[in-house]
């Protein structure tokens, strides 16, 4: 009863979620860290441009990321002239959107849960003769965890259901770059009722079920309000 | 012990600023530094354990020279090889006593693991009578333990002075004087040199010593 391309859809989406969420959680670590530890010019700059991608349309997102990563694009432009690498049409590019559209989820969860730990902490454990980076990991990082997942694993389960901005720059390969969310449009528009039923449920239970331990994980047990 | 200071630090709060003119010099083994709060007293202590860099000044402490603005140098707080206790302990919430107290002995990426033993983790664990919670979480102790743990994290590297920071404010009364006692008899145990700072005049009374007094950010010998 359940078909091939629905598989191959449902791997690729998990695959493209994966990479994107990993993508991000080390850079909403680090970001996250900066904006909540260290006063700079800018600062609130910069968490204002990170959480643009959050409010929006997925179309001007995958249009400036065209202009970015494009043929003809700055970086693009680049990869192509000194690697011939293109990344335009490639499940790659799915990536890169999904991981820039879920990105202020892990920046915010990040960013509130290191703010949440207690300064003094990290100055007992520099006091007690353990420097930088291992503060981060011995303290920073342990008492801010789970903040950090749940913004994490809610990413994830924004990058399953990316859509506008993956359409433009991956478009819609079948069994390369249309992943459940793309598959379930081209489904009803091609009339496969049927098909798209089954895409549909699939992609609602995966996404429940990250919301749900998303909301475990989480310290205040509700990370949607 | 001998410590010498001499910084100045200009703190601002939004519109507040508050001047730091900190200046003194002590032989004593039991330094205490007596003043309201609000009188720059931990800020001071932050800046002889190297968590607030002072504007310009010098920091001595036993003949090695912990700060120096026209000579620039500036420790790091894991250099100065100081215990800090902290008002109110500052012990790690996720780590049980045993990786509290090892905590500064392992060096590197991880904690020590739960079961961390040592031939000087067992003295502190007997000397303060921490054998029993040796295995549970700060949330799971009593004020006095949670002194005791941070004591013994403190001093289990063997710090070349003590710093205490209002170390009896947490405390309930009655464990107060029992923990001054206690804490005193084991500076003259050890002989290791201590700077306390105190809002609380029974502090100084039983722990004595040379006693200094800071008011609104400068120093003043005692009458």
């Amino acid at each position: 009863m359940l078909d091939q391309p629905a598989w191959i859809a449902l791997r690729l989406s998990l695959k493209v979620a994966c990479w994107a969420t990993a993508l991000d959680l080390v850079f909403g670590l680090a970001l996250g860290y900066l904006l909540a530890r260290k006063r700079f010019p800018g600062r609130e700059l910069l968490d204002a441009l990170m959480t643009l991608p959050m409010v929006m349309p997925p179309t001007v997102l995958g249009y400036y990321l065209l202009v970015l990563i494009g043929r003809n694009g700055w970086l693009g432009g680049w990869l192509q002239r000194s690697f011939g690498i293109n990344l335009i049409f490639t499940w790659q590019a799915a990536v890169i959107a999904s991981a820039v559209v879920a990105f202020p989820l892990v920046l915010k969860g990040a960013r509130a849960a290191f703010e949440a730990v207690d300064q003094q902490l990290e100055q007992a454990a520099r006091v007690l003769g353990v420097s930088g980076f291992s503060v981060f990991l011995r303290v920073s990082l342990p008492l801010a965890w789970r903040g950090v997942l749940g913004g994490t694993l809610l990413a994830f389960a924004r990058a399953m259901g990316e859509f506008g901005a993956t359409l433009m720059v991956a478009g819609s390969i079948p069994g390369k770059t249309q992943t459940l969310s793309i598959a379930v449009y081209e489904a009803v528009q091609a009339g496969q009722d049927d098909h798209a039923n089954l895409l549909v449920i699939i992609t609602s239970i995966t996404c429940v079920t990250v919301l749900v331990l998303a909301n475990k994980l989480t310290p205040n047990r509700n990370v949607l309000s | 012990m001998h410590i010498k200071i001499d910084i100045r630090k200009t703190l601002r709060s939004g519109a507040r600023s508050f001047q730091l003119q900190a200046k003194l010099e002590s032989h004593s083994q039991r330094l205490v530094v007596y003043g309201p709060s609000g009188a720059g007293k931990s800020q001071m202590m932050k800046a002889v354990a190297g968590l607030m860099t002072p504007d310009a000044g010098r920091i001595e402490l036993s003949g090695r020279c912990l700060f120096d603005s026209a000579a620039g140098i500036n420790l790091a707080p894991q250099q100065r090889e100081v215990g800090y206790l902290f008002q109110d302990y500052a012990l790690f919430p996720h780590l049980n006593v045993r990786q509290n107290i090892a905590f500064g002995l392992q060096r590197g990426w991880f904690n020590p693991s739960a079961r961390v033993d040592s031939e000087s983790m067992r003295y502190w664990l007997d000397a303060f009578a921490l054998d029993a919670v040796a295995h549970q979480y700060p949330h799971q102790l009593s004020g006095g333990q949670r002194q005791r743990v941070a004591l013994a994290r403190a001093l289990i590297a063997h710090p070349r002075a003590l710093l205490l920071d209002e170390p009896f404010a947490a405390l309930d009364p009655a464990l107060r004087a029992r923990m001054r006692e206690e804490l005193s008899a084991l500076q003259r145990r050890l002989d290791i040199p201590m700077i306390l700072i105190t809002h609380d005049p029974d502090d100084v009374a039983v722990f004595g010593g040379h006693v200094l007094r800071m008011e609104e950010g400068a120093i003043a010998e005692a009458a």
